[in-house]
């Protein structure tokens, strides 16, 4: 088990981590999300004490890391799969760490044929490509058979079957009682791999709960009901209907209705009645995605423009229009990932820059109902105070919203 | 990748039951041993074995020492060694040597910080303080007993080629001398342990080396600093080792400037030691 209690980390006058505190529970996998520059290897250095906290301190099973008798043996990591010396073979790489904590050179075989390695063993890790030497790595953690087993970004370079493969390595050394924490920015690899998860933004914790309960959290399900384009007003009144039984209505751009808050039998019978014909009726469920998009969206730090390509340019003459970009799917537009939560009505992303000036954000995340953000974060900056990123000459779009980070 | 069209199955994901299972951890059929020193030991003689940079600085070392030092002996004479011991033809080897040595000392640490290996061994022992003594002990050895081979090597080859001609002790300067430049190499790893990139600190050991001996010529210049040139003259490196190879016979046998580097280097992994258990890696 591993248990961090207010554990800060402070670089000068950056605070990486501020005043995390969780749990991390044996017999299970715990997810470990949050976006880039959040702190999350950070907390996954100071839980193997190569960082030391500022304050707080991160213990396992009772013991500071570093207090450890036989730190190997206890705890598996992971952390990059760069951190070999490339010169060196996989085997004699593996073999100082096995000596390092006095684990036999047999086990080093042993582990080298469960991670796939065996017929590169004698091979410099120079060579190897991304997925191999994460290969590597997690043949590294699995060296001392330890109960506490932490990976960064395991499944990053790794094929399909790697996928496969890790992940149901995750479940099963789970499912023997080990304590499994893992840090990914594959939100569909989390989502079947992870049954718990701990979310950080900012270097502070977001959530802290089961996936399911941090799905229904942070998303809302809706179903896409879409009627003929060639009758406006059939869309009109089965919107009137919809809305009139209970439900939340909100159009989509290409005509399409989410509906909230009925069941597609129910929105089929409204539907039969009100004498409107569909083309769909779709149920949409918030994936983990979603639900970590909206949880997170205030808490990234690095956000992509739209690429103008204005430097690559001739200077229009004065007067003449900039040819139109067609809108890519994905790029800019609003509400994409997410459906917009019931209570804020309509405006699909609480995007700083779309606030009235007046409004006090909701909070310093934008997501109100994040469990453990209730402290306010001084570190967190005022929403006013976010630079708009994306360029005003688009005035005839939709506000330009920029693109997260992790939506690739 | 997930694409945003993607939806992903969350029925995949069993319903979690964490909170359930606390008296059921894992724990590992073998048992758990208490690490030691030895380990350490073991490990790192497998990690300096098992780089090409060690094979290549320690060949290129060997090389230097015994190929300048036969091709001294060679060029020399009988009468050269009147009044040296048979060992200095391996002192112009080990004055270029010397650097391979210094090379190899930084290498085997800041190696291990320039390819982030280091968090790997610091995960795998957080006793940070084993792992350097461990890198110490066996540097140590690795480079004293090189040396003195090679240094030995030369000087049994001198004496083949010009037997009978000196009556001076020879088997002291192999110590001395393999001493003299295995703590250089020595010094070489605390640098690099304290300054963790290559480059930089073997540019910093090089100007230990070479600055004492070039400085003096300027400083001499001065009267203020004369006596600082001259004490920069009698204990820089190459002067050091020609005092061990009794060249220059009048000024002692080299040991003070051996005392010297002894307390430098004791000062340098005193400074490591501090910096390695403060410091984030």
């Amino acid at each position: 088990m591993i248990e961090a209690v207010g554990l800060t980390k402070r670089y000068g006058d950056k605070t990486a981590v501020y005043n995390l505190s969780f749990q991390v529970r044996p017999g299970s996998v715990t997810g470990f999300l949050g976006p880039n520059g959040s702190g999350k290897s950070t907390t996954m250095r100071m839980i193997l004490g190569l960082d030391n906290p500022s304050s707080g301190q991160v213990t396992i099973g009772g013991y500071p890391y570093r207090k450890l008798p036989n730190a190997p043996r206890q705890v598996g990591a992971l952390l990059d799969a760069k951190a070999v010396h490339g010169g060196r073979h996989a085997r004699n790489h593996l073999l100082c760490l096995a000596q390092l904590s006095g684990i036999p050179a047999r086990r080093v075989d042993e582990v080298l044929g469960v991670v796939g390695l065996q017929d590169v063993a004698k091979k410099r890790s120079k060579g190897f490509s991304l997925g191999m030497g994460q290969r590597l790595g997690i043949a590294a953690a699995l060296l001392g058979d330890p109960q506490v087993l932490l990976f960064d970004e395991p499944v990053n370079g790794l094929d399909p079957e790697g996928i496969l493969w890790v992940r149901n390595l995750m479940k099963s050394l789970a499912a023997e009682g080990r304590t499994v924490f893992v840090s990914s920015h594959l939100m569909s690899e989390m989502a079947v791999t992870a049954d718990h998860l701990i979310v950080i933004g900012r270097g502070q914790l977001l959530a802290d709960m089961s996936v399911r309960d941090f799905i229904s959290h942070n998303s809302a399900d809706f179903a896409r009901v879409r009627t003929p384009e060639t009758e406006p007003q059939q869309r009109e009144k089965l919107t009137a209907a919809l809305t009139e039984a209970g439900g939340q209505v909100l159009p989509e751009q290409d005509g399409a209705l989410r509906v909230m808050g009925l069941p597609l039998p129910r929105i089929s019978d409204l539907a039969h009645s009100a004498d409107v014909r569909l083309w769909e009726l779709s149920p949409h469920q918030a994936s983990l995605e979603e639900a970590y998009m909206r949880m997170t969206q205030g808490a990234v730090d690095y956000r992509s423009t739209i690429d103008q390509r204005a430097g690559l340019q001739q200077e229009l003459p004065p007067g003449a229009m900039a040819p139109q970009q067609m809108p890519v799917p994905g790029q800019g537009q609003p509400g994409w990932y997410a459906p917009p939560p019931p209570q804020q009505g309509g405006q699909p992303f609480a995007m700083p820059q779309a606030q009235p000036p007046a409004g006090p954000p909701s909070g310093p995340y934008g997501a109100s109902a994040a469990p453990g953000a209730g402290e306010p974060n001084p570190y967190a900056q005022p929403a006013g105070a976010t630079p708009a990123a994306a360029p005003a000459q688009h005035s005839s779009a939709a506000p330009d919203l920029t693109k997260p980070e992790d939506a690739r | 990748m997930s694409t945003p069209q993607h939806q992903m199955q969350q029925q995949a994901a069993p319903a979690p039951n964490w909170q359930g299972t606390p008296g059921t951890s894992y724990t590992s059929p073998i048992p758990i041993t208490r690490t030691h020193l030895g380990h350490a030991l073991a490990s790192e003689w497998t990690k300096i074995k098992s780089v090409r940079s060690t094979m290549w600085t320690l060949g290129v070392f060997v090389l230097l020492v015994v190929g300048i030092g036969f091709l001294v002996a060679a060029q020399t004479t009988n009468e050269d060694f009147t009044d040296v011991p048979y060992t200095v033809p391996a002192f112009f080897g080990l004055i270029l040597g010397q650097i391979c040595l210094i090379t190899l000392g930084v290498l085997v640490v800041s190696s291990e910080y320039g390819t982030g290996m280091i968090r790997t061994t610091f995960t795998a022992s957080p006793q940070r303080y084993r792992v350097l003594t461990a890198k110490l002990m066996i540097f140590f050895v690795v480079a004293f007993v090189v040396s003195a081979l090679s240094i030995g090597v030369v000087g049994l080859i001198t004496s083949g080629m010009h037997g009978g001609s000196s009556d001076n002790e020879w088997g002291g300067t192999v110590l001395m001398g393999a001493l003299y430049v295995s703590l250089l190499g020595v010094l070489a790893l605390a640098v690099g342990s304290m300054l963790r990139h290559s480059a930089g600190a073997i540019t910093a050991m090089l100007g230990v080396v070479l600055v004492p001996a070039i400085l003096p010529a300027f400083l001499l210049m001065s009267e203020s600093m004369r006596t600082i040139g001259e004490k920069m003259l009698e204990y820089n490196a190459p002067n050091a080792l020609a005092r061990i190879f009794q060249i220059d016979n009048d000024n002692g046998n080299g040991s003070s400037q051996l005392v010297l580097l002894v307390g430098v280097t004791a000062a340098a992994i005193a400074g490591a030691y501090a910096l390695l258990e403060k410091r984030d890696v």
